[in-house]
C-alpha cells in the first residue's frame, strides 16, 4: 500500500503530461494547443515539487522547534520557471493574434489550406 | 495522522486535476477551456501548498491562475472563442501518447518514493543551502536566500528572459491606442467595491515584496500582484484611465530599469574585487551586505516583472482587431 502511494504522484503527473501532449497533437486550434502545452508544463512543475517533499517536513522557512525542512532547491527552480512560463506563453499568444490577423483563423487546417491556395495561385500567374 | 491527511488531500487534488483536463480536452468552446485552465492552475497552487512549496504556490496562484487567464481572455477577444467542431483523426496521436506515457511510467520505477528523506535529491546541496542560509545570510526564508543569493546568476537570467518576452510581445503587437471609453462601467456596486480592493492589492503587493525575506513571497510574486491592481482598474474603469496613471511609453523603460538594478548590484561587487553578484562586498559586515544585496535584487526583479506584465496586458488590449 505504501509502495503504491509512494509512486502515485509520478503516475498522475505522467498521465497529466500525456493528456497535455495529446491536446497539442489532436486539436487543430492554436489556442487549444497552447493550453495543452500549459498543462504539460504544469505537470512537470508538480513532478519537481513532488521530488522536493520530505515526509513530516515543513515549508523551508527557518522556524524554531522545526527539525525537517522540505527541499528548497526544486522550489526555487519552479518558482522562476512559472514566471518564465507565463512570459513565453504570452509570446505564443501574441504570435497567434498575428496569425489570426494574417490568415483570419487560428485553426491549423485553415491556415494550411490558405497557404496551399496562395502557392497555387502564385504559380499560375 | 497529519501526514496521512496531507496524503489524502494530495490524492484528491491530483484526481481533480485529471478531471479538469478531461473536461478541457472535450470542450469545443475555447472560453470554457481557458477558464478550466485557470481552475487547473489554482488547484495546482493548492497542491504545491500541500507539498510544502509555499513560495511556488503563491507564484502559481498569482501568475498561473491570475495573469495567464486574463491574458488568454484578451487573446480570445481578438481571435474568437470557438474551435472548429470537426475533430481530427488522432489515432496516431493517441498511439504516440500512450507509448510515451508507458515508457515514462516504466521509468518511474527508479524514482525515489515520495517523501523519502534519504533520496539522492535531498542529500546534496539542499542541506548545505539550509545550513548556509542560517550562517551566512541570516534570513528565515531559504527559498529567497537561494533564489537571490546562492543562485543569483540563474535568477538574473530569468529576469532577462521575462524582459525579453515583454520586448517580443511589444514587437509583435505594438503598444496600440485605446479610445477613451465613452460610457464607464455602469455597475455601481462593482465601481465602489473595486476601489478599496485596489488599494488593498497595492499594499499587499508591497508587503509581499519586502516581506519575501521572512515569509512566502518576493519580487516575482509582488510584481505580478502590483500589476494585477492596475489590470483590475483597467477592466472596471476602462484602460484609457489606467494609461493616464502609467503611460504605456514608460513601461519598457521601467522593465529595463529593473534588469539594470539587478545587473548593477552584481557589478558593484566586482568593484571590490569580489565575484559578480557576491553581496558580501556591499557592506563591511558580510551578513548585512547579503541583506542589502537581496533587497536590491528583489526590487529589480519586482520592478521588471511588474512593468513587463502590465506592458503585455497593454499590448494585448491595445490591438484593434477591425483595423
Amino acid at each position: 500500500m505504501n509502495e503504491l502511494l509512494g509512486h502515485f504522484n509520478y503516475w498522475i503527473v505522467i498521465f497529466l503530461m500525456m493528456m497535455g501532449l495529446y491536446m497539442v497533437i489532436a486539436s487543430s486550434n492554436l489556442i487549444k494547443k497552447l493550453i495543452g502545452l500549459g498543462v504539460f508544463q504544469s505537470s512537470v512543475f508538480i513532478l519537481y515539487i513532488t521530488f522536493g517533499k520530505i515526509k513530516d517536513g515543513s515549508p523551508p522557512i527557518i522556524t524554531q522547534n522545526v527539525e525537517i525542512y522540505s527541499n528548497p532547491l526544486p522550489h526555487v527552480l519552479i518558482l522562476t520557471a512559472i514566471v518564465v512560463g507565463v512570459a513565453t506563453t504570452s509570446v505564443g499568444l501574441a504570435l497567434i493574434v498575428r496569425i489570426q490577423e494574417a490568415y483570419g483563423s487560428t485553426d491549423e487546417d485553415d491556415i494550411y489550406d490558405k497557404d496551399d491556395f496562395d502557392i497555387k495561385s502564385r504559380s499560375i500567374t | 495522522m497529519i501526514e496521512n491527511l496531507h496524503l489524502l488531500i494530495n490524492v484528491f487534488l491530483l484526481a481533480f486535476l485529471v478531471l479538469i483536463v478531461f473536461a478541457a480536452i472535450n470542450t469545443n468552446n475555447l472560453f470554457v477551456a481557458t477558464m478550466l485552465f485557470g481552475i487547473f492552475s489554482f488547484v495546482t497552487a493548492l497542491l504545491f501548498l500541500d507539498l510544502d512549496a509555499v513560495d511556488v504556490a503563491f507564484t502559481e496562484a498569482a501568475v498561473g491562475a491570475g495573469f495567464t487567464t486574463v491574458l488568454m481572455l484578451s487573446a480570445l477577444r481578438l481571435t474568437g472563442a470557438f474551435e472548429n467542431v470537426k475533430h481530427r483523426q488522432s489515432v496516431l496521436g493517441l498511439f504516440i501518447v500512450v507509448l510515451t506515457g508507458a515508457a515514462l511510467i516504466y521509468g518511474t520505477a527508479d524514482f525515489p518514493r515520495m517523501g523519502d528523506p534519504n533520496s539522492a535529491v535531498h542529500l546534496n546541496l539542499a542541506p548545505e543551502f539550509i545550513q548556509l542560509t542560517q550562517e551566512k545570510i541570516d534570513i528565515p526564508n531559504v527559498v529567497t536566500a537561494v533564489l537571490a543569493s546562492f543562485r543569483g546568476y540563474d535568477t538574473f537570467g530569468e529576469t532577462v528572459v521575462v524582459f525579453s518576452a515583454g520586448v517580443a510581445v511589444l514587437l509583435l503587437l505594438g503598444m496600440g491606442q485605446v479610445e477613451p471609453k465613452k460610457e464607464p462601467e455602469q455597475n455601481v456596486v462593482l465601481r465602489i467595491v473595486v476601489k478599496p480592493i485596489i488599494a488593498l492589492i497595492l499594499i499587499f503587493g508591497l508587503y509581499v515584496q519586502f516581506h519575501g525575506d521572512f515569509g512566502a513571497g518576493g519580487g516575482f510574486q509582488a510584481g505580478v500582484i502590483f500589476a494585477s491592481a492596475f489590470i483590475l482598474y483597467s477592466l472596471v474603469f476602462g484602460e484609457s484611465y489606467t494609461r493616464k496613471v502609467i503611460p504605456a511609453a514608460i513601461l519598457p523603460r521601467l522593465a529595463a530599469l529593473g534588469v539594470l538594478i539587478y545587473g548593477v548590484t552584481g557589478l558593484a561587487s566586482l568593484l571590490f574585487d569580489k565575484p559578480f553578484l557576491d553581496y558580501n562586498a556591499l557592506s563591511s559586515n558580510p551578513v548585512s551586505g547579503q541583506h542589502t544585496g537581496i533587497l536590491l535584487v528583489e526590487a529589480g526583479v519586482g520592478l521588471a516583472v511588474f512593468a513587463t506584465v502590465l506592458l503585455i496586458f497593454y499590448s494585448f488590449s491595445g490591438v484593434n482587431h477591425n483595423e
